[in-house]
């Protein structure tokens, strides 16, 4: 049974680009759920929020998405901080966050996905921008801008964060809190405020990456739970904390998506995620990548 | 928790009479099923049924959800793959054979508890988290193949014709009624009777320590195990007759986040340490949920849901019982 090398070859090359999109969607759970221990499943829910506030200001402003991008990235950050100390305040206070913080997650997870419907309705809803129809063709490769530019922005936020996270003074201190709170406390640092400015960079990069799906595709409220599945399959592959890591990851899901969408059909990708979920936790559950 | 330790321990003597044991629960049973037929019937509009049947659809599933997550504080998100599990088998059934209801409700529930024994089997080394995650994703694995199965009708979704009802019932929703009322109590009587009996005891254990536990000689492993294959047979009992009630079943309305969301919001809502939290939850929430959607919209109905979970989980996380635990003990006329 041959299997045909050209369409190999473009489902490879869809898959990296959507893995860059993937990296995007990812960083923010490799810092919430990797660095800080903090069980966030609402974190699709975000994502799909991005995409509405960039549905929104392009279809009542005419903005384009990428500068709502910018725009919704600092309400977003506050939005998460205010997150943060809910449930910092709720649970982690008392050391009950796993099956108490869990439950609360999925109920904000719900309140955001039917909030959206209850504005928006349950209808596909898409972005209108010039390069959005755009591509690109060398030789064989061909580039769709609606694909590039996710990938790129991706790459950005990522770097970026990684520049954040060894770098700044700050983005040590979150390193130190995701290795020992106590130790921080000790040395004179205060592991909850460090967690709260943290958790909001996780939020932030969650909406931005809405206005880059909405870029790559029509979207409706419910569609973020597909994302669940990815999201976590990524950090947990890429070794919970570790940025690289999230990165190869994102690029190998992007890749077994679109070789699975290729040859067995676009309706059997959601299952892929879950399924390299499944498995990494019971061959490898400390993931490819340790920092 | 250590209230919940100090009952353990000093809780009923171990030989009671079997007349208070099994004679006294069951009359129980036999009287809050017959009035609530007497309640249902006096309304004398099919409607009731028809209203009243989701209500014990939750008391099923918040029930058998409390078993692995109340008791043993595993939080499983995969509800609506065990519930979805009957339902497909209760569809198969009628493309097929076209086997009697009650027959198919119990096949549903033997194939649901054996791939929960099977997820659990997979899953339950891992961390609560790990746990939580794995189960919701099983849900969408599970949802997409529903979505490519043709058999079933696929994405699409297959229309269910009702059969006549058996004689005794007269109406098929009244029967589908008294089918989900006897599913209620009998959920209700397995979990009360995990909950005393040494399965309940060992779970206590794991929720409040499991390494404590382990280092004990507390089987978790296997205690687990039959909580998750407990908790998944009776989930898929309840999404049994729901393909007879809809009549019309689609992976998107079996495998509804809906169903999920409010499976773990009404043990959260009643209380998740004992049998009686889920089905005060249900019975709530339930209720509120028909009224809501009547008079107001279902949107909001489920928004609503949402809200009070988010609002109990943070600020009454022992639940209803709990508030009342709470009230109770400082009551006022009570002797110092």
């Amino acid at each position: 049974m041959g299997v045909d090398a050209e369409l190999l070859f473009y489902a490879l090359q869809t898959g990296l680009l959507l893995g860059g999109f993937y990296a995007a969607v990812s960083v923010g759970i490799t810092i919430s759920f990797g660095m800080l221990d903090i069980v966030n499943i609402a974190h699709p829910a975000f994502i799909i929020l991005g995409a509405f506030v960039a549905y929104y200001l392009n279809s009542t402003f005419g903005i384009d998405p990428l500068l709502s991008l910018v725009i919704a990235a600092a309400p977003a950050f506050l939005l998460g901080r205010l997150l943060y100390k809910m449930y910092y305040y709720a649970f982690e206070r008392h050391g009950e966050e796993s099956l108490q913080g869990l439950a609360f997650f999925f109920g904000i997870l719900f309140i955001v996905e039917i909030g959206l419907i209850l504005l928006f309705g349950v209808d596909y809803r898409f972005v209108e921008a010039p390069y959005i129809s755009t591509t690109f063709n060398f030789w064989y490769v061909s580039l769709p801008l609606r694909l590039v530019i996710p990938l790129v922005v991706g790459l950005l936020m990522v770097t970026a964060i990684q520049l954040f996270t060894s770098r700044t003074f700050l983005g040590r201190a979150i390193l130190a809190v995701s290795q020992d709170p106590g130790a921080l406390r000790l040395v004179g640092g205060n592991p909850v405020k460090i967690k709260e400015i943290a958790f909001g960079v996780s939020i932030a990069s969650a909406v931005i990456a809405g206005p880059l799906l909405i870029i790559i595709q029509p979207v409706e409220p419910s569609i973020g739970r597909d994302y669940i599945g990815r999201v976590f399959a990524i950090c947990v592959l890429g070794g919970m904390s570790s940025l690289r890591g999230t990165v190869v990851a994102s690029m190998i899901v992007g890749i077994a998506e679109a070789v699975t969408a290729t040859f067995g059909g676009p309706a059997w990708a959601p299952a892929v995620a879950f399924s390299l979920l499944i498995l990494t936790l019971l061959l490898r559950p400390e993931g490819m990548f340790q920092r | 928790m250590s209230g919940r330790a100090m009952r353990v321990a000093t809780a009923r003597p171990i030989r009671r009479r079997w007349g208070r044991r099994y004679l006294l629960p069951l009359a129980t049973c036999a009287a809050i099923i017959l009035a609530t037929f007497a309640v249902a019937d006096s309304f004398h509009i099919e409607y009731a049924y028809i209203a009243s049947y989701p209500v014990f659809q939750y008391v099923v599933l918040a029930t058998a959800w409390n078993i692995l997550g109340g008791y043993a504080g595993y939080v499983n998100f995969g509800i609506a793959a065990f519930f979805a599990l009957g339902v497909y088998t209760s569809v198969v059934n009628y493309l097929t054979l076209q086997l009697p209801l009650p027959l198919m409700i119990l096949v549903s529930g033997v194939i649901a508890g054996i791939v929960g024994f099977g997820m659990g089997y997979l899953t339950l080394r891992l961390k609560g988290a790990y746990f939580a995650i794995a189960t919701l994703a099983f849900a969408i694995v599970l949802n997409t193949v529903f979505n490519n199965w043709y058999f079933v009708g696929a994405a699409r979704g297959v229309s269910v014709l009702r059969p006549p009802a058996p004689y005794f019932f007269g109406t098929y929703p009244r029967y589908l009624f008294g089918v989900m009322l006897g599913l209620a109590v009998l959920s209700v009587l397995i979990a009360r009777a995990v909950e005393y009996s040494w399965i309940g005891r060992g779970l206590a254990t794991i929720r409040d320590d499991e390494i404590a536990a382990e280092c004990s000689g507390v089987p978790t492993l296997r205690l687990k195990l039959i909580a998750t294959t407990l908790s998944g047979a009776l989930m898929g009992m309840a999404g049994a007759p729901f393909a007879y009630y809809i009549t019309y079943v689609d992976p998107a309305s079996a495998f509804s986040l809906t169903t999920a969301v409010n499976t773990v919001a009404m043990p959260v809502i009643g209380g998740m340490t004992s049998w009686i939290g889920p089905v005060i939850g249900a019975l709530l929430l339930g209720t509120l949920e028909q009224v809501t959607t009547v008079t107001i919209s279902s949107a909001l109905s489920v928004m609503l849901v949402g809200v009070l979970l988010v609002t109990f989980v943070a600020l009454a996380p022992r639940g209803i019982l709990g508030v009342v635990k709470a009230l109770w003990e400082r009551r006022p006329w009570a002797k110092p």
